[in-house]
């Protein structure tokens, strides 16, 4: 089976560059992905943590579509929805959750450790706050090296009182870098709101203690976050400096797939439902007669084809040889 | 040969890659305007500018962390820790980031990366800045440790681990910055392999393996021990990861008795871990139990005294080689 399923002709018809359907097809390949994953996880053939952003959708690809290809995008350990954003192949990223060699860490990373070189996507990191100083570094060498890309960092609601989230954001200030930071608010730093973990009512002030611009945006409207993002990313470019965004947004499961999420009512997971990114877009589209019923159909078979065909893939796939247990601890291979 | 002090043969192989290699910068804090706090990096800022000798807030885990990303796309950054211990504030980034993206990655991304600066008991600085980390930071796969203990070593070491294209530590000594000894000119081109031991003076009847400060001590020792009759071979590890095995069971093999002179606490200790592979390899060459001087296994006094008492010294290894010359 090829690593790359190719779309349907009729999909692919509708996805022209510009069209707005492909921020819908986005995050409906992010949500039939993710929900096949839990299924898979359930069946315990996924090991591991695994951390879905199912409600979340609108935060990635509204930011990503913003983007130049040659951004860096770096993120926490929610993070399958910003490789598949970007291009990564559900096979690819099946294929990691299940731990083969086809997958795009090699099987070696997992659900928290997803990498796409090829697509600028440098992680996957799975300690909470310890990617902000790399997402930094990234910005630092774009400006070392005069070059006018920008640094995408996202990052938790939990992420904001590590001490890693303090030390970056001060020397990304201080030394006018080229990063947008995106914090994913869903409320919970796993099952503590996140009234109970900052002092401050408003995520976004923190960025004033760094004398950085920032702004609120709604993560659960896809035009909205690509818009924000733009007008960022925009900014950024025309003269280099970092730049906060609070993004609001909300998981509908829980923290990790072993989390029942009994710290919230249902009452407020169902209010959030009502504010679904996927529902709410495709409403729009129908609205302004960009697409049809028939066509939603459409998009939503083939995310779900490729789902199907990403486990299959995975599941066919194989392991990693033991040979190849040494050959990544260091560059020149294994130190004796 | 011309002498030089380690501080001033650090100072050259920073110079020379950063020449050499315009990817290769140097960042820490005070390494810039401050000439570095140990006056290591001196005059690197007005030959290179502020562009690539960067001072940095105090921020350990931030600028650490920030050599990192920049190595993950080319960069080969020098971090200076002004002393390791202070590296204990960014332990995330140097043993989870650092070593775990290749692995992670797939083999995506390497880190072409050196954290240095010194390690190690100074003179009595107390509990928080007289950590020494070798035993800690070679725990970690991914990760080298280089731990020079002459100019020429801590010249050729590091010229060498900034050319590597793995995360590697340098662990300098405070208490060597001012010593000086013969290195070569500066238009030869000293490259240092990691993972080769020298035997820094050849004897007959007992190994003393040491590192970095141990390897005065050891050198002093063998010079009144052979007053004694006891001639003894001075094994200097020079990096404990990659460990040079082979170099280590020639001379054990050869002496039959060994001694293990570390700067570290003794418990899980460089020591213990050498010795457990002595015995693996050559059990049978062995004609006493191999014994180590480290410190002693408590927080470090300020009282120079006490400090004294806790620290390796020649006399505690002249104890022990006499002790395994069941003398």
């Amino acid at each position: 089976m090829p690593a790359t399923i190719s779309l349907e002709n009729n999909v692919a018809a509708l996805l022209s560059k510009e069209s707005e359907l492909n921020l819908l097809y986005q995050m409906l390949l992010i949500r039939r992905f993710e929900e096949r994953a839990s299924q898979a996880y359930q069946q315990q053939k996924i090991g591991g943590f695994c951390h879905l952003y199912i409600g979340q959708e609108a935060v990635v690809v509204g930011a990503l579509a913003a983007t130049r290809d040659d951004d860096y995008i770096i993120t926490a350990y929610r993070d399958h929805a910003h490789a598949i954003a970007r291009g990564t192949s559900l096979t690819a990223c099946m294929a990691e959750l299940f731990g083969k060699a086809t997958g795009c860490s090699r099987g070696l990373g997992g659900s928290m450790h997803f990498f796409d070189r090829s697509r600028n996507m440098y992680g996957g990191h799975a300690i909470v706050g310890g990617h902000i100083p790399l997402a930094t570094g990234l910005a630092f060498a774009s400006q070392y090296r005069g070059e006018n890309r920008c640094t995408l960092c996202f990052l938790g609601d939990g992420a904001i009182n590590q001490g890693a989230f303090h030390e970056a954001l001060n020397l990304a200030a201080l030394w006018k870098l080229p990063v947008l930071f995106i914090v994913e608010n869903n409320l919970f730093g796993m099952g503590t709101h996140v009234t109970r973990a900052a002092s401050v009512k408003e995520i976004a002030t923190r960025a004033k203690g760094y004398d950085m611009p920032s702004m609120i945006a709604s993560g659960m409207e896809v035009r909205h976050m690509r818009d924000a993002v733009q007008t960022a990313l925009n900014a950024i470019r025309k003269k280099p400096h970092p730049f906060f965004m609070e993004a609001r947004t909300y998981r509908y499961r829980g923290h990790s797939m072993s989390d029942p999420a009994t710290y919230r009512t249902k009452e407020e997971l169902e209010k959030y439902k009502q504010e679904d990114p996927i529902t709410d877009f495709k409403a729009i589209l129908l609205a302004e007669g960009k697409m049809d019923e028939a066509q939603f159909q459409e998009l939503d078979r083939e995310a779900k084809r490729l789902s199907a065909e990403a486990l299959r893939f995975a599941e066919e796939s194989l392991d990693p040889t033991l040979a190849d247990l040494y050959k990544y601890t260091f560059v020149n291979g294994a130190e004796k | 040969m011309r002498e030089i002090t380690y501080r001033q043969a650090l100072n050259e192989a920073m110079e020379e890659e950063m020449l050499r290699d315009p990817d290769v910068f140097l960042i820490g804090e005070e390494v810039a305007e401050y000439n570095g706090a140990y006056k290591v990096s001196q005059g690197l800022l007005d030959k290179f500018g502020p562009k690539r000798v960067l001072d940095t807030p105090i921020s350990e885990a931030g600028f650490a962390g920030l050599g990192i990303g920049a190595a993950m796309v080319g960069l080969r950054p020098i971090v200076e820790f002004m002393t390791f211990s202070f590296s204990l504030v960014a332990f995330d980034q140097v043993v989870n980031n650092a070593p775990n993206m290749l692995t992670m990655s797939g083999g995506q991304f390497h880190i072409p990366i050196v954290f240095r600066g010194p390690n190690g008991p100074a003179h009595q600085l107390g509990a928080t800045h007289s950590h020494s980390t070798e035993s800690l930071y070679s725990n970690f796969p991914g990760l080298k440790v280089a731990v020079p203990a002459t100019a020429r070593d801590a010249k050729g070491l590091l010229k060498t681990a900034i050319r590597d294209d793995n995360p590697v530590l340098v662990l300098e000594s405070e208490l060597l910055y001012n010593v000086s000894s013969p290195v070569e000119e500066k238009e030869f081109e000293l490259l240092i392999p990691l993972g080769q031991a020298e035997v820094k003076r050849e004897g007959q009847d007992v190994t003393i393996i040491c590192y970095a400060q141990t390897v005065r001590m050891a050198l002093s020792a063998a010079d009144d021990l052979a007053q004694h009759g006891i001639r003894v071979e001075v094994l200097d590890l020079r990096t404990i990861k990659p460990l040079d095995r082979e170099t280590i069971v020639h001379s054990v093999s050869k002496t039959h008795r060994c001694v293990i002179a570390e700067q570290n606490k003794p418990f899980c200790g460089i020591g213990a871990e050498i010795a457990f592979q002595i015995q693996r390899d050559i059990f049978d060459e062995l004609d006493a139990p191999i014994l180590r001087v480290a410190q002693e296994e408590v927080p470090m006094p300020y009282n120079e005294t006490l400090e004294a008492a806790v620290l390796p010294s020649k006399e505690k290894i002249i104890e022990a080689v006499y002790r395994v010359c069941y003398l």
